[in-house]
């Protein structure tokens, strides 16, 4: 904020007209360069990134090494014959569904155990213990209980979701000042108000980091849980295609899986940023 | 007609772990309606606890607190507090947190608006309804929660070293702000500092208070007249005031134990 504040006033200092060079304001222009710089950072590193793979690849005597064209057309077959889009649309739906299942449950319980004391009792022991158990653990249990189906795929991820967002919430519920709920009391407002109008805005900033946590818990658990005789998942087509020795396939599943957690926690995060944008501190 | 506020033997008992800490030790105090009292004194006299205790925030380990007559069961609109973190809600616009109250009322939207908008003017925050808290300063944010406190038409204002952190300029500023909307709506005020020219300034009465465990230590009338003006807080009379407050704050022991009884 002051940073920001600070360099309005400068450029507002500046003459319109003025050249860039030889003016009084170099701690803006220093501040702009740094700016665009770290886009060209952004770039610089990716290119150089793709450069030491391929390098790798091409220098290299070994010929399961996946390089770069190769990927590119394994990708374009992909979309031509169909399966790239099925396997990322079977994928995409149990995250989501498990995502979203988690987070609508893991809010109302962190709520739960922040306000009331008999339901942090009855719940916080089992989510700590389940907390540090890595859903691939539970993977056999699961298809006891609850076979092979998309249940069982749905059921881990939206574990993994649950467990990181009910701590966020919880956590966020305890944050919250004493003295917003003092000063709402003092207004006359009765225990619901409070609650729907002081607690649940002010513990927004720590649910979103919690449904942030949460959505890349999901992914993680994904391929864990296609595991599970899964037809099709991306997580499915990198076990199909590592038994086939088709490591370019590997390379477009794990490109995939991190664009599109990627583009999902972006949305998120624009989310995050009209809803909660009265914090004090960004 | 009964005081507005009557403190009565009041002793609060905190647990802690190191054992029981006696934050009030069988204190009395009555304030009239339309009075503007003071609670001066060091850390620890108990002053915050006995806002509180008015508030409905806290209750009594014995004793009683009543206000208009009635004893305190719990916080309610008819006792406004103001924090001295503001506390205002950071997600709700300055209108909206003003309307905050009023909307527990019950009251229409064009009603709040417009109770919300003339009491940002009073604290001349008439342009500004729209900005979030963390776009006002210290003193814009302290002059909301006052509007807000205002809004719901409460018989009396609780303010708890509301201006404890703001800076020196704004802070006169602000007491005399505050003198000004008094004397326009003429609600019973029982203010908290540790200033002693702040106590001095603002109030009728000044209630000086000592630490552990708390109690009153010395009620001094202030009897110039209001409006307060800058001549007055360089008076010779202000001074002399000023002068048996501050021992009273700093030397409990050399005063007198004038046990609060009631004034």
């Amino acid at each position: 904020m002051a940073n920001k504040h600070a360099e309005s006033l400068l450029e507002a200092g500046r003459p319109p007209s003025s050249d860039t060079a030889g003016d009084g304001s170099t701690v803006a222009r220093m501040r702009r360069r740094q700016g665009v710089s770290l886009a060209w950072l952004y770039l610089a590193t990716f290119v150089l990134g793709i450069g030491l793979w391929w390098l790798y690849a091409a220098l290299g005597d070994n010929e399961l090494a996946p390089a770069p064209p190769e990927v590119i057309e394994s990708f374009r077959e992909g979309l031509r014959d169909g399966w790239l889009l099925e396997h990322t649309a079977a994928s995409l739906q149990r995250v989501v569904a498990g995502f979203l299942l988690g987070v609508a449950l893991a809010i109302p319980a962190g709520f739960l155990m922040g306000w009331y004391r008999w339901a942090r009792g009855m719940v916080e022991p089992w989510v700590q213990f389940f907390r540090t158990v890595p859903p691939l653990a539970l993977i056999p249990l699961v298809i006891v209980f609850l076979g092979i189906g998309e249940t069982a795929k749905i059921f881990v991820i939206f574990l993994a979701a649950f467990l990181s967002c009910v701590i966020a919430t919880f956590q966020g519920v305890r944050n919250v000042d004493v003295t917003f709920v003092n000063a709402a009391r003092v207004l006359g407002a009765n225990d619901a108000t409070i609650f729907a109008r002081v607690i649940v805005p002010a513990s927004m900033p720590y649910i979103f980091v919690g449904m942030r946590v949460a959505l890349g818990s999901s992914w993680a658990t994904l391929v864990a849980s296609e595991l599970l005789a899964a037809p099709t998942g991306l997580g499915r087509m990198m076990q199909s295609a590592q038994q086939f020795l088709q490591t370019e396939r590997i390379v477009v599943g794990i490109i995939m899986i991190g664009a599109l957690g990627f583009a999902m926690d972006r949305l998120l995060l624009v989310l995050e940023r009209r809803l909660t944008s009265w914090q004090e501190v960004r | 007609m009964a005081p507005m506020i009557s403190i009565q033997a009041v002793t609060k008992v905190y647990q802690s772990s190191r054992g029981d800490v006696t934050s009030l030790d069988d204190v009395s105090l009555d304030v009239d309606r339309g009075e503007f009292v003071t609670l001066v004194g060091p850390s620890g006299c108990g002053k915050s606890t006995m806002l509180n205790l008015v508030a409905g925030l806290l209750e009594p380990t014995s004793g009683q607190v009543l206000v208009n007559g009635a004893p305190v069961s719990g916080p309610g609109p008819d006792r406004g507090v103001i924090f001295q973190q503001y506390a205002l809600f950071p997600w709700l616009t300055a209108r909206k947190n003003v309307e905050f109250g009023l909307r527990l009322q019950g009251l229409s939207k064009r009603e709040r608006r417009e109770r919300a908008q003339h009491y940002l003017e009073l604290v001349g925050l008439g342009r500004f309804g729209s900005a979030l808290p963390k776009e006002l300063s210290g003193g814009m944010k302290q002059r909301c929660a006052i509007a807000r406190a205002y809004a719901v038409n409460p018989s009396l204002l609780l303010m708890d070293e509301p201006f404890g952190a703001l800076d020196a300029l704004t802070r006169v500023q602000m007491q005399d702000d505050l003198l000004a909307t008094w004397q326009q709506e003429r609600r019973t005020v029982l203010f908290i500092t540790h200033d002693v020219d702040e106590a001095v300034y603002l109030a009728g009465r000044v209630v000086v208070m000592s630490p552990h465990p708390g109690r009153i230590s010395d009620i001094v009338d202030v009897p110039l007249p209001y409006p307060r003006t800058e001549d007055m807080r360089l008076s010779p009379q202000f001074a002399e005031i000023r002068g048996r407050v501050w021992r009273g704050v700093h030397h409990p022991s050399a005063t007198s134990n004038l046990r609060g009884d009631g004034a």
